[in-house]
């Protein structure tokens, strides 16, 4: 991978470290405009802390973190926010950039939800709350787009359109776009890049690569390969329940 | 037309009032209260090395309270001791030693209910001006920082994220607290300036639904406690501190009642 003129943002061996654990440690990914690269990875295997890593949320890391940019839009996987405040869906939505009307109102139709736009954002449901989050994030046209699990709470149907609608942002807006999710099958379409991590770098490549891969199958368990795959190959090492690699 | 005292002290709280609104909107938000405690109980500190050194009032509370909450920043970096012990420890300190500085400072006569509690009389011709200079400063800034610190008030990540700097906003948003206590100080008593950056802040919470409005009803409330609250104090001969602050007592309590009204139309 070299640096070329379209990356936006580059990790080289990244890690990050809390209270003297290694939360995720020899990360390096690139993302470039137009691509999307997924990172996958069991609870706790460090997917939200190298995001934050590349968005600069965490100051003291190791490693290397290039960043060719800086419109962002992020997308939290956690977002609790405070209640004393009043704010409404409209609001929230200028929180970082100044928009005009029409800007905040194209951005919420296209996640469906420019009907909540005077709604008080406590009233919101965790689907709806969801939608209001990323079309924040992709109201401001950004370069980047970080987006951690950001389908989380919204019903099936309405999944399977989100992820739709981010391949489409990203040929539209031509940006880069690096997205969490715990579920590869459904990204899988819309994909360029895979990364899986467990508190390294586990595995990466193309979503199919990835899929046959061993350890993603140790990860997810045979089933979530199965129909994707019966490529087969030898493991190099296992992981204890600290996540710590034992090689075999 | 500022010859006679009591227009002074309406001139002077208005301008407070036009301050601590929106200085007390973020106070909520951010929950400060007990940090604006603390930074006013430094101010008598402040007022004592005034005297001390034959300085003006204000400037020495606002240097005392930016040291203070420089000190108090540093000791929640370097020990293992919960926020709320250390603003307690630094509010109760501060107070006791400026009190303990008053012991020794014989040569001049204190009014110490005047410094907790605010005085009137005690407004002068360069106190507005100090007041309103200040208080302009104050608004200019804020304006300023306006679009970080309320970003990462809502959520401190995606300010972070999306490059808007959300730690230089809240230092700023700090030594702008130090600022609103030096000004505030005469008018209202250091006891009591929490007082009015919250209550004024919280009767608007009662009847807002977006930070816009929250902010222009807490200037409001801040007006009219200021205006109720000096009439009263004229009147009944109560230190214009408490009375201030009891109308806007008075304000919250009525927004109650609005809130009240609201939920039963609802149903």
């Amino acid at each position: 991978m070299g640096t070329n003129s379209n990356t936006l943002v580059k990790l080289k061996n990244a890690g990050y470290q809390q209270n003297d654990k290694w939360l995720v440690k020899g990360v390096s990914l690139e993302v470039e405009k137009g691509k999307i690269v997924t990172l996958i990875g069991p609870n706790g295997s460090g997917k939200s802390t190298t995001a934050k890593i590349a968005l600069g949320i965490y100051k003291k890391f190791d490693g290397e973190v290039e960043k060719y940019t800086n419109k962002i839009g992020y997308v939290p996987q956690k977002v609790s926010i405070d209640w004393t405040l009043p704010l409404r869906v409209r609001d929230f939505m200028v929180l970082t950039e100044s928009l005009k009307e029409e800007a905040i109102d194209e951005a919420l139709s296209l996640t469906g939800v420019v009907h909540l736009k005077h709604k008080n954002l406590g009233n919101l449901s965790g689907g709806e709350f969801q939608r209001v989050l990323l079309a924040r994030a992709i109201s401001k046209k950004p370069e980047l787009l970080v987006l951690d699990e950001p389908v989380q709470g919204v019903d099936f149907t309405g999944e399977i359109a989100l992820y739709e609608l981010i391949k489409k942002i990203s040929e539209e807006l031509n940006c880069g776009i690096l997205l969490i999710s715990h579920d590869l099958h459904t990204v899988m379409s819309a994909t360029d890049h895979v990364v899986c991590l467990n508190g390294h770098v586990c595995c990466s490549g193309s979503p199919s690569d990835v899929a046959k891969n061993n350890e993603y199958k140790a990860l997810f368990g045979e089933q979530a390969a199965q129909t994707l795959s019966i490529y087969e190959h030898n493991h190099d090492h296992v992981h204890s329940n600290e996540g710590e690699i034992k090689k075999n | 037309m500022f010859d006679d005292f009591f227009i002074r002290a309406l001139v002077a709280g208005i301008g407070v009032a036009f301050v601590t609104g929106p200085l007390g909107c973020f106070v909520v938000w951010r929950r400060l209260s007990y940090f604006g405690d603390t930074l006013a109980h430094s101010a008598l500190l402040g007022v004592t090395m005034a005297y001390s050194f034959e300085f003006n009032i204000a400037i020495s509370v606002f240097i005392i309270s930016s040291v203070i909450a420089l000190i108090l920043i540093q000791l929640q970096r370097k020990t293992n001791l919960p926020g709320d012990a250390l603003l307690g420890l630094l509010a109760h300190s501060s107070l006791a030693v400026g009190l303990v500085v008053i012991g020794f400072l014989t040569f001049i006569r204190f009014d110490i209910m005047g410094l907790l509690f605010g005085d009137i009389l005690a407004v002068t011709v360069n106190d507005l001006i100090i007041i309103w200079a200040g208080g302009s400063l104050i608004l200019l800034v804020l304006k300023l920082i306006w679009k970080p610190l309320f970003a990462s008030t809502v959520n401190y990540e995606l300010a972070e994220a999306e490059g808007l700097n959300p730690d230089r906003a809240k230092a700023i948003f700090t030594i702008l607290m130090a600022a609103i206590i030096a000004i505030s100080i005469k008018m209202v008593g250091l006891l009591l300036i929490t007082g009015m950056l919250i209550i004024p802040a919280a009767m608007a919470r009662n009847i807002s639904d977006n930070p816009q409005k929250m902010v222009l009803f807490s200037i409001i409330g801040g007006l009219l406690s200021v205006i109720i609250g000096l009439f009263s104090s004229l009147e009944f001969n109560t230190a214009s501190g408490p009375s201030i602050i009891t109308a806007s007592l008075v304000l919250f309590i009525l927004s109650l009642l609005k809130i009240k009204q609201s939920i039963q139309l609802k149903n």
